[in-house]
C-alpha cells in the first residue's frame, strides 16, 4: 500500500481520484460490481454494499478538461444525440459507446484509445437523482436501456414551496428502502445496516471537512482560491462516503488554516475585489477563465456549486437523509435559490457576481435573469453573465468572457469607490 | 353544409380562438377560466371547481420580449407562452395550474410573467411506486385547496368524481374519434384532425364530447374508400404549427395515430377507479407510459410506437421534434435505434413555433413521401 501520510493535500486529491478509477478497473477484472452514479445521488447504499462507483459528470469533466471532449461528442451526434442536450451526457453516451463498442468487437476503438480521461469500466447497474436536474432522469433511462441494466431511481419531486412537507420526505424514505431492496436482489446477498451506519457516519464527517474548507473563503483575504473547489470538488462527488474524501479534505483545510496563521493568502498581496461565481466551471477553459479574473485581481470566494454536496444529515434517520437530497437550492422555489446565494455571496464578502449562462443546462440558466435582478435590490453588486458550456468548448467564446469580466471590474470599482465617498 | 360540416368547422374556429371560447363559457355560465401548463395537470380538479380548464399551447409567434428573459436555447413552445404572458395573453384568466415535469417548466413555473396567481406542483417520477401514487395525491390535495381558495369555491369528492366520469367520457370517446378518423383520412386531413382534438383544450369535456361523438357516428355511416396516400403516425409534443400539418396534408399523408403530448397522450389512458377521486387522478400518472416526461426505467416508448404502426397499418412515424426540447431530444436516439431494428421509417422534422418559412420541411416531406 502507498504511504499516504507525507502527501499533500493536491497530492492526495491525484492519488485517490486514480485510485478510486484504479479500484473500479479491477472490480470489473474480478467480476464485481461496478455502478455509474449521478453526481448527487445518494452513495450510501452501494457502498454499503461494496459496489464499486464511477461518476460519469465527473469522468466528463475530466474529458472536458484535458481537451478531449469534440472526439466523444461526434459519436455522441452519430449516435443522434443533438447538440442542444447536456453536454456532460452528451460526453458520456459517446463514451459508453465506445465502450461498448469495445466489448462487442474486442477492439479498441481509435477515440477511445485517443481519450485523455482515465479509462473506465462499463457499468453493471446505474443510480440517478434528479435533485440536480431531470435530465439526469432521461439520461440514465438511456444507459440503462442501452446497456440492458438496472436503474435505480432517486426522485426528488422538485420542492416549489419551502420548507420541505414532510410527505415529499416520506417519498424519498420510501424510494430509500425500495433502492435498498432492488440492490439486495442485483447483489444477492442481505443489505447490512450496521455498515449502513457506518458508510452515512463516514459521509457526515466528509462533508464536514468539505464545509470546513469553503468556509475558509471567508477570510479577507482569502487562503483560498475558489477555483480549487472546483477541482477538489471530484472526491465530494466521488469519495464522498469513503474516508477518502475526508481524509484529503482536512489536509486540504489544514493547509489552508496554517496559511492563514501565516498570512499566505491565495493571492499573495493580490487580492482587489471578490466575487461569486454562478453556475459550472467551464471545464475546457478553465485556465483561461481563472486566469482572467486573476489578471484584474478578482478572486473567487463565493459559489454555491460546491455546496450541493453540503450533504449534512443524522445518520441513522432516513428522512433527514431524504431532506438533505432533496434541499439542493437548485431543486427549490426562487425565493429559496435567492436565500441561498445571497448567504454565499455575504459569506464570501464579494463584490460582485458573475452568472454562467450555460449551454448545456437549461436548469442552471433560466432563472438566472430573475436571480440576478432580485439579488441585486437587494445587495446593489454589481453582476455580469457570460455564455458558456461546462464541458462542449464550442459554446464558449473567451473574448466574450474576458469582456465581460473587465465590465464587472469597472462596476466593482467604481462602486467601492463610490462607497468609499459618501 | 353537412352536419361533419358542421360539427368540423365549429370545433376548429373553436381551436382557432381560445379567447372566445372563453367568452362564450363566460356568457353561458357566469364563470371564468384557470390556465392549464402542459402538462398532464388535473383538469377535473378545476372542472369540478365549475371553472373552464383551458389549455396554454403558446402559438406562432415571432419572439421579442421574450428574449429579455430566455435564453434562444429555450424551447420554442416555451418561448411563445413567455411572450404571450408578456403582452398579458393571459391574464384573464382567474390561476394558473403549472406542472413540472422537465427541467424547463421547474425555471419557468418561478416567473410568471402575468398577473394570475400561480399553482405548482410536481409529478413524482419514480412512478411505479405505491409511494408516488401517496406523494402525488397529498399534491393534487394541496392544488385543490389553493384552488377553492383563490376561486372561493368548494371542490367535493362529489362533484370531483362526476368530473372524472366526463373526463374519461370524452377520452374514450376521443380514441374511438382517432381510429375512426384513420378510416375517413379523405375527410379528416391532418389539419381538420388537430383543430377537432385541439378544442378539447379550449372547451368543457362534456360538450366536447357530444360533438365529437356526433361526428363519429357521422362518418362512420359513410362508406370507407381506398385511400391511396400515405399513413403516418405522429410523435412528439405537437405538431403545430398548421403550415406543418398542410405539407403533410398536400404530399397525400394521413394521421392515422399520434403519440403527442398535446393529443393522444392525454386521453390514452382513462383516470382509474377507486375510492378516492384525488388518489385516482394520481393512479392515472403511474399507469400513464411512452412519454419522455414520464421517466420510465423500461423506455417503452419505442416499443409502444411500433406497437402502433403495426396496429394502425401505418408506413411510417414522423417524428415532430420541438426545437430544443431536452425530454424528447433525449429519447429519439433510442426509439430511432428500435424503428432501424424493426425496420420502421422514420421522418425527423423539426416544430418551430417561431419560424414562417417551411421550405425545408416541405422538402424533407417530399422526398420522404417519395422513399416511401
Ligand atoms: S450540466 Fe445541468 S443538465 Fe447537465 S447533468 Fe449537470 S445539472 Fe444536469
Ligand atoms: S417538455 Fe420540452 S417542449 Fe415541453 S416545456 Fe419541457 S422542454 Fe419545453
Amino acid at each position: 500500500m502507498t504511504d499516504t501520510s507525507n502527501m499533500s493535500a493536491k497530492e492526495l486529491l491525484g492519488f485517490y481520484q486514480e485510485e478510486l478509477y484504479e479500484e473500479a478497473r479491477r472490480a470489473k477484472k474480478e467480476g464485481k460490481l461496478v455502478c455509474w452514479s449521478a453526481s448527487v445521488a445518494p452513495s450510501e447504499f452501494c457502498v454499503t454494499m461494496d459496489i464499486a462507483m464511477i461518476y460519469p459528470e465527473t469522468h466528463a469533466a475530466g474529458i472536458g478538461a484535458r481537451k478531449g471532449a469534440l472526439d466523444v461528442l461526434e459519436v455522441a451526434d452519430e449516435k443522434g444525440y443533438n447538440v442542444d442536450t447536456c453536454s456532460y451526457a452528451r460526453v458520456n453516451m459517446g463514451y459508453m459507446e465506445l465502450l461498448k463498442q469495445e466489448a462487442l468487437t474486442g477492439k479498441t476503438p481509435e477515440k477511445l484509445e485517443k481519450s485523455p480521461a482515465a479509462r473506465i469500466p462499463l457499468p453493471d447497474l446505474v443510480i440517478t437523482c434528479n435533485n440536480i436536474c431531470n435530465t439526469l432522469l432521461k439520461w440514465y433511462e438511456n444507459l440503462a436501456v442501452e446497456l440492458n441494466i438496472p436503474l435505480i431511481i432517486i426522485d426528488v419531486p422538485f420542492n416549489h414551496t419551502m420548507p420541505i412537507p414532510q410527505y415529499s420526505k416520506d417519498y424519498i424514505a420510501e424510494q430509500f428502502k425500495n433502492a435498498i431492496s432492488q440492490l439486495e436482489e442485483i447483489c444477492g446477498k442481505k443489505f447490512d445496516y450496521d455498515k449502513f451506519l457506518k458508510v452515512q457516519e463516514q459521509t457526515q464527517r466528509s462533508v464536514a471537512q468539505w464545509n470546513r474548507i469553503a468556509s475558509l473563503s471567508s477570510h479577507k483575504p482569502s487562503p483560498l482560491n475558489g477555483f480549487d473547489l472546483f477541482n477538489y470538488m471530484a472526491l465530494i462527488v466521488c469519495a464522498r462516503s469513503r474516508d477518502y474524501a475526508e481524509i484529503t479534505f482536512k489536509k486540504f483545510a489544514d493547509e489552508l488554516e496554517e496559511n492563514l496563521k501565516n498570512g499566505i493568502y491565495a493571492f499573495k498581496g493580490n487580492e482587489q475585489k471578490r466575487v461569486t461565481w454562478e453556475g459550472i466551471a467551464v471545464w475546457p477553459h478553465l485556465g483561461h477563465t481563472f486566469k482572467g479574473l486573476k489578471n484584474l485581481g478578482n478572486i473567487m470566494t463565493g459559489s454555491a456549486y460546491p455546496g450541493l454536496w453540503n450533504l449534512s444529515y443524522t445518520p441513522g434517520d432516513m428522512s433527514s437523509m431524504a431532506e438533505a437530497y432533496t434541499r439542493i437550492y437548485i431543486n427549490t422555489c426562487l425565493d429559496n435559490k435567492v436565500k441561498v446565494l445571497s448567504d454565499i455571496i455575504s459569506g464570501g464578502k464579494c463584490d460582485g457576481v458573475i452568472y454562467h449562462q450555460n449551454r448545456s443546462c437549461k436548469l442552471m440558466s433560466f432563472l438566472n435573469v430573475e436571480t440576478a435582478d432580485i439579488l441585486q435590490k437587494g445587495n446593489h453588486l454589481p453582476y455580469v453573465s457570460f455564455d458558456g458550456d461546462q464541458t462542449d468548448p464550442r459554446n464558449f467564446s473567451p473574448a466574450q468572457f474576458d469582456t465581460r469580466i473587465q465590465a464587472l471590474d469597472e462596476m466593482m470599482k467604481q462602486n467601492k469607490e463610490g462607497v468609499s465617498n459618501e | 353544409m353537412s352536419r361533419i360540416e358542421t360539427i368540423i368547422s365549429e370545433l376548429s374556429s373553436i381551436s382557432n380562438n381560445p379567447k372566445k371560447a372563453m367568452e362564450d363559457y363566460k356568457k353561458e355560465t357566469g364563470k371564468g377560466a384557470v390556465g392549464v401548463m402542459p402538462y398532464y395537470a388535473p383538469e377535473e380538479i378545476i372542472h369540478a371547481a365549475g371553472l373552464l380548464p383551458v389549455g396554454i399551447w403558446g402559438g406562432q409567434k415571432s419572439i421579442s420580449k421574450a428574449r429579455a428573459f430566455l435564453p434562444p436555447f429555450a424551447c420554442s413552445i416555451m418561448q411563445s407562452v413567455m411572450e404571450m404572458q408578456l403582452e398579458g395573453v393571459y391574464d384573464n384568466l382567474e390561476a394558473i395550474l403549472f406542472p413540472v415535469p422537465c427541467d424547463t417548466l421547474k425555471c419557468l413555473s418561478q416567473k410568471w410573467k402575468g398577473t394570475s396567481p400561480v399553482i405548482v406542483f410536481t409529478h413524482p417520477q419514480n412512478r411505479k411506486l405505491e409511494a408516488a401514487n401517496k406523494f402525488l395525491a397529498e399534491e393534487y390535495r394541496l392544488v385543490r385547496e389553493k384552488l377553492e381558495r383563490i376561486l372561493d369555491v368548494k371542490i367535493t369528492d362529489e362533484a370531483l368524481t362526476k368530473s372524472i366520469d366526463i373526463y374519461n367520457e370524452n377520452r374514450k370517446v376521443m380514441r374511438e374519434f382517432v381510429d375512426i378518423a384513420a378510416a375517413y383520412p379523405q375527410i379528416i386531413d391532418p389539419i381538420k384532425r388537430h383543430a377537432i382534438i385541439k378544442a378539447r383544450s379550449f372547451m368543457e369535456k362534456s360538450k366536447h364530447t357530444a360533438m365529437v361523438k356526433e361526428l363519429n357516428s357521422e362518418l362512420k355511416s359513410l362508406p370507407v374508400e381506398d385511400f391511396t396516400g400515405k399513413r403516418v403516425v405522429l410523435t412528439g409534443i405537437m405538431a403545430e404549427p398548421n403550415e406543418v400539418l398542410e405539407i403533410l396534408k398536400e404530399n397525400g399523408f394521413a394521421v392515422v395515430a399520434d403519440d403527442l403530448a398535446q393529443e393522444s397522450r392525454q386521453f390514452r389512458n382513462d383516470v382509474p377507479l377507486g375510492p378516492d377521486p384525488l388518489y385516482r387522478l394520481a393512479k392515472w400518472w403511474q399507469e400513464f407510459d411512452g412519454c419522455s416526461l414520464a421517466t420510465d426505467a423500461k423506455k417503452s416508448r419505442g416499443p409502444m410506437l411500433i406497437d402502433t404502426v403495426k396496429s394502425s397499418k401505418a408506413d411510417a412515424v414522423v417524428v415532430c421534434m420541438m426545437k430544443f426540447c431536452d425530454p424528447e431530444e433525449f429519447d429519439y436516439p433510442i426509439y430511432y435505434r428500435q424503428f432501424e431494428e424493426a425496420g420502421i421509417k422514420s421522418l425527423f422534422i423539426e416544430i418551430d413555433l417561431e419560424t414562417t418559412s417551411f421550405e425545408q420541411t416541405k422538402t424533407r416531406v417530399q422526398s420522404f413521401s417519395e422513399m416511401l
